[in-house]
């Protein structure tokens, strides 16, 4: 029985043929606004009443596929070097010292003293009375220095104590202000508060860029993700984030890959990109990596830069050192090759 | 002058939450085979280990239920091989508990695995066979499930070491419950045994606890207890049964009774203990 | 309240300082190839009877290919009517002298080692199935393998008690079933016919399909490691012709098909003067109805899923969409956005999202298909993804502005291309759906529950998917309505296929 070759040759047809090309599958950027101007919280909820819900089962399924994708060899490599560069290398301890935060920076800026081939990560995380101390000892390093404040992590506080908090975070010198949302007004429905409040930080931050922490775990259903994650970009958040780290449910896939949806969806429809940050619970560069991947099959390359994605973390640094290493030698090494912070 | 080896002896303690420890009292009693040679000093529960027993059973019932009924069928299965693969221990406890000769022995362990074979094929077929659709009279989905009663105390038949006990703990849990079992109390060392080979099984901490004692003492405080939801009242006789339902009867405890002649095939031991919850949801453009 | 007047500034330039360090922009992934040696494949297979391998009586292969690149992987027997016939005999043999005296806890302890070895083996035939259908590796892994496994556990369960399966006390097997399964779902397919036939109490001649023949052997090595009684499974390969001597043979008491209408029309016509109990599982052309208020992102990636996986070579695949007309530009230009977004390649890649076209006969009838689709006038947008030079591909292709009148709104494809439609109400959407002589699966996509359940209820269709597609479990019933066949697998209704009531 002879085998029919056939070889795979595109054909030539005459009928109306819309080609597709790999620009396709990119976030087209708005150059129209579609999205209207908020004046008031009617509009607001009805824009947000607008979006579209989230099917948990599909969402879940979704970020489970997208897990599965093995990446090896030189990918990993490049991903891991990526993620290096992508870290918010974070402490938020009420025990915090100036010792601890120098010790932080100086990792920060040389996570592997032996190769200087290994990039510096993003910025520093530190709570805004440690600003001014990060900054001098990161002097002209290009790595930034963000605080958190607005009463991190419970936002629990007048609007004017969380203001004043990120002020003097901006005075002391930080680059990047991450603020938390009122979960107790988003989740009563307040929504206005919310946006509000999202505005009146920026407006604080001066040229210092925003984060905004939804909190996800205490959000709790992607429908809520969803929409917080739009009041955020409504109100001029430059970075959504997921989590405080300090509730039991910070980052998660399903959750990051909603916000990524979110962020192409307003790229499309307002213009203007936003960053996402996932933070909490991340410590392995296997973790790390699938978080890249996510990002890579829902937003693309555009967003795969520190300009766009950070991780929030600890001791995943650590963990990406080993597993560069371990490329490189090809053999499993010890956790204390590193420095322990 | 004898180089006979010396053998290093088994305790027999309870099993709470996945681990074994004595009773809290610190008692222990006497355990001999059939025939009055030293089998055991085996642990003498109390109350509060019946409690703690409790305790265990109610966190790890969510979780159970919550698990697959394909997953809990394996975990099920998995114990069936465990047994299957150190059935030469199970039928020894067996003979020398009951009395029996090794053959018999033998027999009533693999009737006992396979009837633990029976139960890990139900958890993923009860629902079709007790719940289903129901054909309202309006436009209305209507759909009925059988869902775990929750936490079922079960005081194990007393002659039936292995094959009474697997009947008795495996039908609750197989529809999702989770159990206390006071283990027979002059022959507990089979379903100590048995209650060991859950642990290397798959099994969630606290889905299966076996308390050893004496039933007249650890009976009604399991009958009594309020955050017991089921009760399997084989292990005792009919006065004694309707002293221990009427205790039950608190907190409305679901009674399970043996009939005198049951078949192998009737489904009242996984009817016993579930619970049918009907869901209406409109039909509609 | 102030405004909101979104910028065009993408953050400040304090982040540009990373720039020097950071590796911008691309995460291409490296081949991530599986291993094809993992599948221990023979140069060539007999025929499996009476628990053994053996020749074939005119000592007749043929090869079994491998799509994706069109390399020979083994030779397969080819059999002929007397190998059938033998095949029978034994069978009857094993029935009436041993199987149908094995009490139902013996069967299903059986069953159940067979579900452990499935397990067992899972990585080999995984690689087995990629190699001989040319699905991706992902796939076989995680979908296929897992739920043949599944199946034989599940029924496994029923075996010993069939008195509450619903038909009865103590309901009585067919005798000898004869089973014919297509190249789709090679390993699943042979799964879903054997468990339930042996749970019940019959045994089988099995006969896979003539280019997806490598999976049934190995089970065939699998059966005899569980030590089935020999005769109770036998797995008989060959051709169409093989096919027809199976369902001719006057000894057989119950032939169950999957594979196309046109062929089990044929069945049914030769079967329709014995007494052989029939059952059938044949073509679809699903529809999936996207109402305006479906959760959007996972609707595309349901509907992707609904048409592009295991490459469209699905009865119950969403070949046809039905979006609500408000919603249809943008669901279109969000699909054409994730179809390019498919990774088409090596199915042995573990990151191949679509693989390879079962067969070159089957390329041939897509690519008939896709140029009618042309011809009719609907609009054409097909993945840019390039395919490898040998082996059989199709890009993922997606046709708009279809009508209901149109070729590929009515044939079923069997290939990676869908069909879009728009409708206004759920009413027509129900219609245009149920205007089919198929009847096999439909999806739902909405958030409104009574709506949802509405449409359920009108759709002809044996399954029917709400907010997912393409969801199998053993517990769940499957199959058709008209022409898509009758009978079902899964659940306890699948057990009637195989029992005398």
């Amino acid at each position: 029985m002879a085998v029919l070759r056939v070889a795979s040759v595109d054909h030539v047809s005459t009928a109306p043929l819309r080609l597709v090309t790999a620009e396709d599958r990119h976030v087209q950027i708005a150059s129209t606004i579609a999205v209207p101007t908020i004046e008031n919280e009617a509009q607001l909820k009805a824009l947000i009443a607008s979006l579209s819900g989230v099917d948990a089962v599909g969402a879940e399924a979704r970020a489970a596929k997208l897990s599965t994708r093995s990446i090896k060899k030189s990918t990993k490599l490049a991903a891991i070097e990526m993620a290096i560069s992508m870290i918010d290398l974070t402490t938020l301890e009420g025990a915090d010292t100036p010792g601890r935060v120098a010790s932080l920076c100086t990792k920060a800026m040389r996570p592997d003293p032996r190769d200087l081939t290994v990039p510096s990560v993003a910025a520093v995380c530190v709570y805004p009375d440690l600003v001014a101390h990060a900054r001098s000892v990161l002097g002209s390093s290009p790595v930034a220095v963000a605080s958190v404040a607005t009463a991190f992590p419970s936002g629990r506080a007048s609007l004017q104590v969380k203001l004043m908090d990120v002020r003097d975070a901006v005075v002391a010198g930080a680059d990047e202000i991450d603020m938390v949302i009122d979960r107790g007004a988003f989740l009563s429905g307040r929504l206005g508060q919310v946006f509000d409040e999202v505005v009146a930080v920026k407006e604080a931050c001066g040229d210092a860029h925003l984060k905004v922490i939804l909190e996800t775990g205490e959000l709790v259903t992607y429908d809520n993700v969803r929409r917080a994650s739009w009041v955020a970009m409504l109100g001029g958040a430059d970075f959504i984030k997921t989590s405080t780290g300090k509730v039991t449910v910070n980052a998660t896939l399903p959750n990051a890959l909603v916000m990524l949806e979110a962020v192409r969806d307003f790229a499309e429809t307002a213009g203007r990109t936003v960053g996402v940050k996932v933070a909490g619970g991340i410590r392995t560069s296997k973790d790390a990596i699938r978080y890249l991947v996510v990002v890579n099959e829902t937003v693309g390359s555009t967003w795969l830069t520190p300009r766009l994605f950070r991780l929030g973390a600890s001791s995943l640094l650590n963990d990406l050192l080993m597993q560069r290493l371990k490329q490189q030698r090809g053999a499993y090494v010890r956790a204390d090759e590193f420095s322990g912070d | 002058m004898s180089d006979a080896r010396l053998d290093v002896r088994k305790t027999y303690k309870l099993l709470i939450n996945g681990a074994f420890p004595r009773s809290e009292s610190g008692r222990s009693y006497e355990v001999t085979s059939a025939k009055g040679a030293f089998l055991a000093n085996a642990a003498q529960g109390s109350r509060k280990d019946v409690r703690d027993a409790v305790t265990a059973a109610r966190s790890a019932q969510a979780k159970w239920w919550n698990a697959t009924a394909y997953n809990r069928g394996q975990v099920i299965y998995r114990l069936a091989e465990m047994a299957e693969s150190r059935r030469d221990e199970l039928a020894e406890h067996v003979s020398l508990a009951e009395g029996v000769n090794a053959r018999t022995g033998q027999k009533t362990v693999s009737a006992s695995i396979d009837r633990m074979v029976w139960y890990a094929g139900w958890t993923d077929k009860i629902a079709q066979v007790l719940g289903g659709t129901n054909p309202v009279a309006g436009p209305f989905f209507n759909f009925s499930i059988p869902v775990p009663s929750g936490v079922v105390g079960v005081i194990s038949v007393q002659e039936s070491s292995l094959l009474g006990f697997v009947d008795a703990v495996l039908a609750p849990i197989c529809v999702g419950n989770t159990v206390v079992a006071l283990a027979s109390e002059a022959r507990p060392t089979p379903a100590v045994l048995l209650g060991e080979m859950t642990s290397s099984s798959d099994f969630p901490g606290g889905v299966l606890n076996v308390v050893t004692g004496f039933t007249a003492e650890l009976a009604p405080v399991l009958a009594a207890h309020e955050d017991v939801d089921g009760l399997d009242l084989s292990g005792v006789a009919l006065e004694v049964a309707d002293e221990l339902a009427a205790l039950g009867a608190g907190s409305i405890k679901r009674v399970y009774r043996p009939h005198e002649q049951e078949s192998d095939s009737s489904l009242r031991r996984l009817r016993a203990f579930v619970e049918t919850s009907t869901v209406w949801h409109t039909i509609g453009q | 309240m102030p405004t909101c007047a979104p910028t065009n500034s993408a953050g400040t330039d304090v982040s540009d300082r990373q720039l020097a360090n950071s590796q911008l922009g691309s995460l291409q992934y490296d081949p991530a190839p599986e291993s094809a040696a993992i599948a221990k494949l023979r140069p060539s297979y007999g025929l499996f009877i009476d628990g053994e391998f053996s020749d074939g009586d005119a000592h007749l292969q043929f090869a079994t290919v491998n799509p994706a690149n069109e390399e020979t992987l083994s030779m397969v027997t080819l059999a002929s009517a007397v190998d059938i016939d033998r095949a029978v005999t034994v069978a009857r043999r094993a029935y009436d002298k041993v199987w149908s005296k094995t009490t139902g806890a013996q069967r299903s302890k059986y069953l159940f080692r067979i579900a452990r070895l499935i397990q067992e083996r899972s990585r080999e035939l995984a690689v087995v199935e990629t190699l001989d259908n040319g699905k991706p590796i992902r796939e076989s892994r995680d979908v296929d393998i897992p739920l043949a496994a599944a199946h034989f556990f599940y029924y496994a369960g029923w075996a010993d008690k069939l008195d509450h399966a619903g038909f009865g006390a103590k309901p009585k097997p067919l005798g000898v079933a004869g089973q014919i399964i297509p190249w789709n779902f090679p390993l699943l397919m042979a799964a879903w016919k054997l468990a339930p036939a042996l749970a019940a109490g019959n045994t089988c001649v099995l006969k896979p399909a003539e280019t997806t023949p490598l999976s049934a052997l190995v089970l065939a090595e699998i059966l005899e490691q569980a030590e089935l009684p020999p005769g109770v499974v036998n797995v008989i390969t060959g051709d169409g012709s093989t096919g027809a001597a199976l369902v001719d043979h006057p000894d057989v008491d119950k032939i169950a098909f999957t594979g196309s209408t046109e062929v089990g029309r044929m069945i049914q016509q030769r079967t329709a003067s014995s007494h052989k109990h029939l059952t059938l599982e044949l073509g679809g052309k699903g529809a999936n109805i996207v109402f305006d208020d479906a959760p959007i992102d996972e609707m595309i990636e349901g509907i992707i899923d609904g048409i592009f996986f295991n490459q469209g070579h699905v009865c119950c695949a969403g070949s046809r969409l039905l979006v609500q007309e408000s919603v249809a530009d943008e669901v279109l230009r969000r699909l054409v956005r994730r179809v390019e977004q498919l990774r088409v390649g090596d199915p042995l890649d573990k990151n191949t999202d679509v693989g390879a076209i079962n067969s070159a006969a089957q390329l041939l009838r897509i690519r008939e298909m896709t140029d009618f689709g042309e011809s009719e006038g609907a609009t054409r947008y097909t993945s840019s993804c390039a395919l490898p030079p040998k082996g059989y591909w199709f890009a993922p292709t997606v046709f708009a502005d279809v009508a209901q009148s149109h070729r590929i709104a009515r044939e079923e494809i069997f290939g990676p291309v869908l069909s879009v439609l728009t409708f206004r109400t759920p009413a027509e959407a129900v219609a245009k759906a149920n205007n089919t002589n198929y009847g096999l699966a439909c999806g739902v996509w909405s958030e409104k529950g009574s709506r949802t359940l509405w449409v359920a209820e009108r759709l002809r269709a044996g399954v029917i998917w709400a907010n997912t597609y393409n969801r199998f479990d053993p517990t769940s019933p499957f199959g058709g309505m008209r022409e898509s066949g009758f009978g079902r697998e899964g659940g306890r209704h699948g057990l009637e296929a195989y029992l005398n009531v």
